[in-house]
């Protein structure tokens, strides 16, 4: 997969910016000497190019850990809040996505996505009697599942365009639409990316395959494929796809619950959206 | 093994009559192995007078092996005198630091400009190597063998082990072990916890039962209440460390730069007296004495 367009893309996402709420957040914390630490992984924690930025560089081959952090916290306690600072810092320098690409993306809205899936795919885990950890990692998993996407908006806007067009007017996937038009899908190009950065195993396939409908051993890609239709048929914002897929076999036998009785069970689900609107809200 | 201190103050040097018992240079401790291979800890102003007393064995192979980057631990590097002499071989040992992506040749490279030193990097007449360490991953230098764990500051900081001739020497460069950045009352706490006992795990077993424990102990208890999270141990946090790694010797470093010689004895004084029993022997480290194990 790794054609020159492909490696042109893995060059391009080292200068990817944040979100402008986080961007807006990082500089204001990390101007004020009296921040907490906390609030500040908070912030990272709910930016999807943050905590991909400090996960790479925690995961990096140079620190060699004998396992790979999966969370921004774990990242804290082996390398400091101060260099984890520095590092959203950083990645806040590069300026922030701009709400008005080209390929009419609304970023805001993706945001909003990527961030109730995390949240749900991080209630399901805790559902299914996860260790806290796990939890933890449902919910970064939720958070990247669709990097690809942005990164797609970003820097291929009007390949990009045309997959969100075709795929909202013909109510393809746009996995689908995505192939024909970028030659690789969200999916693909978050697991080439993931990969790139070295993440965990199990994150990887979660990104890779959470549009999957056979079933997986991997409990964390489960959790993200219900959560992102969870999120979709709560209508929490738009991650551009406009086909719910109702739970596979696999899935409805992992949480023992169709889509539409899962939806009923985990109630009202108003206090996640409201929380990940407060990251996004400027 | 043996081993010296040069420098032993944190921050900026502290020269004047009321330090010269333990000393005013920042950062830098020499070792010798039974082979007498020199390896050298940090690069602070101490570095300036060791240089000096090579100047009797020239040509020297010196590997100097960098905790961090910041000013106390690289300030004496460009007056470290071997580096401007032919047939001198200096390996300078560091990480490559996560927000810059930059290695361990810009704590020599960004000293030597034009605004602030009168010699560039070029004119150095010494073969000057750098290297890059890994966590975790063993180096040889001479007979011995360097072992490099990242420890919390505010910047990339390595302790290092030192194991040769039978023997071992931990210094933790500068450290502050990590607190739990969430209140008792929120989710995240118990959770954050567990990642720092795990590291505290980790770390222990890196100086685990060393000959030669060297940590920084920035601060009183009474001090550290207001500098929490400014990446410097305290006296009880370093004996805390000893007992754990059993350590033999447990040196305190890193000495707060308003601290005089008084000071130092009074607090020392006040170690032995509060530590009894501790199963190590708790020394202030002091610039020019030779260390032997």
């Amino acid at each position: 997969m790794l054609n020159a367009k492909n490696e042109k893309l893995l060059v391009l996402v080292e200068k990817m910016p944040a979100f402008p709420k986080s961007v807006q957040q990082v500089v204001q914390l990390t101007s004020d000497i009296n921040a907490s630490a906390k609030d500040i992984v908070r912030v990272i924690e709910y930016d999807p190019v943050m905590t991909v930025k400090v996960l790479k560089a925690i995961n990096s081959s140079f620190y060699g850990l004998p396992q790979k952090i999966t969370s921004v916290q774990k990242a804290v306690v082996h390398i400091g809040m101060n260099t984890i600072k520095n590092i959203a810092l950083s990645v806040a320098a590069m300026g922030m996505l701009n709400a008005n690409n080209q390929s009419n993306f609304n970023t805001a809205d993706f945001l909003l996505h990527s961030l109730t899936t995390a949240a749900i795919g991080k209630i399901l885990a805790e559902r299914l009697g996860l260790s806290s950890s796990q939890c933890s990692d449902c919910f970064v998993a939720g958070l990247l599942h669709d990097f690809g996407k942005v990164v797609f908006a970003e820097f291929m806007p009007d390949d990009f365009k045309l997959a969100l067009e075709k795929s909202k007017q013909q109510q393809l996937p746009l996995h689908q639409t995505e192939l024909e038009f970028i030659g690789l899908t969200h999916a693909q190009a978050g697991k080439m990316l993931a990969e790139k950065w070295e993440l965990s195993e199990e994150l990887i396939d979660a990104i890779a395959y959470h549009h999957m409908l056979e079933p997986s051993q991997n409990v964390l890609r489960d959790c993200v494929f219900a959560a992102n239709q969870v999120s979709k048929q709560m209508q929490f914002g738009d991650g551009g796809n406009p086909l719910i897929d109702d739970f596979p076999e696999a899935i409805s036998a992992r949480f023992g619950l169709s889509l539409s009785a899962m939806c009923e069970a985990l109630g009202d689900l108003a206090s996640v959206k409201a929380e990940a609107q407060s990251f996004i809200n400027m | 093994m043996k081993f010296k201190f040069w420098g032993v103050r944190g921050s900026i040097p502290t020269p004047g009559p009321t330090t010269v018992k333990y000393g005013g240079n920042t950062t830098c401790i020499e070792i010798r192995t039974n082979d007498n291979d020199l390896i050298i800890l940090d690069a602070g102003t101490g570095i300036h007078a060791l240089a000096q007393n090579l100047l009797r064995e020239m040509p020297v192979q010196a590997h100097i092996f960098i905790t961090h980057t910041h000013w106390d631990h690289i300030q004496g590097l460009p007056f470290f005198i071997p580096i401007f002499i032919p047939n001198n071989q200096i390996t300078i040992y560091g990480g490559i630091d996560p927000v810059t992506n930059e290695t361990i040749n810009r704590a020599l490279s960004v000293q030597l400009q034009y605004s602030y030193f009168p010699i560039r990097e070029a004119q150095l007449n010494a073969r000057i190597e750098y290297a890059t360490v890994n966590p975790g991953v063993p180096v040889k230098a001479g007979s011995a063998t360097i072992t490099p764990i990242v420890l919390s500051h505010p910047v990339l900081n390595f302790g290092y082990r030192i194991d040769c001739d039978g023997q071992s020497i931990f210094f933790t460069g500068d450290y502050e072990p990590q607190l739990n950045i969430y209140d008792p009352e929120d989710d995240e706490y118990v959770e954050f916890q567990s990642f720092i006992d795990a590291k505290w795990d980790e770390v222990v077993l890196a100086m685990k039962d060393v000959d030669a424990l060297i940590v920084d102990s920035s601060y009183t208890n009474e001090e550290y209440l207001s500098k929490q999270g400014w990446g410097h141990g305290t006296y009880d946090s370093g004996i805390k460390l000893a007992i754990a790694a059993n350590a033999k010797k447990l040196f305190f470093t890193h000495h707060e730069p308003t601290r005089n010689d008084t000071s130092l004895d009074a607090i020392y004084q006040g170690l032995l007296q509060n530590n009894p029993e501790t199963g190590c022997e708790l020394l202030l480290a002091r610039e020019g004495i030779d260390i032997s194990l």
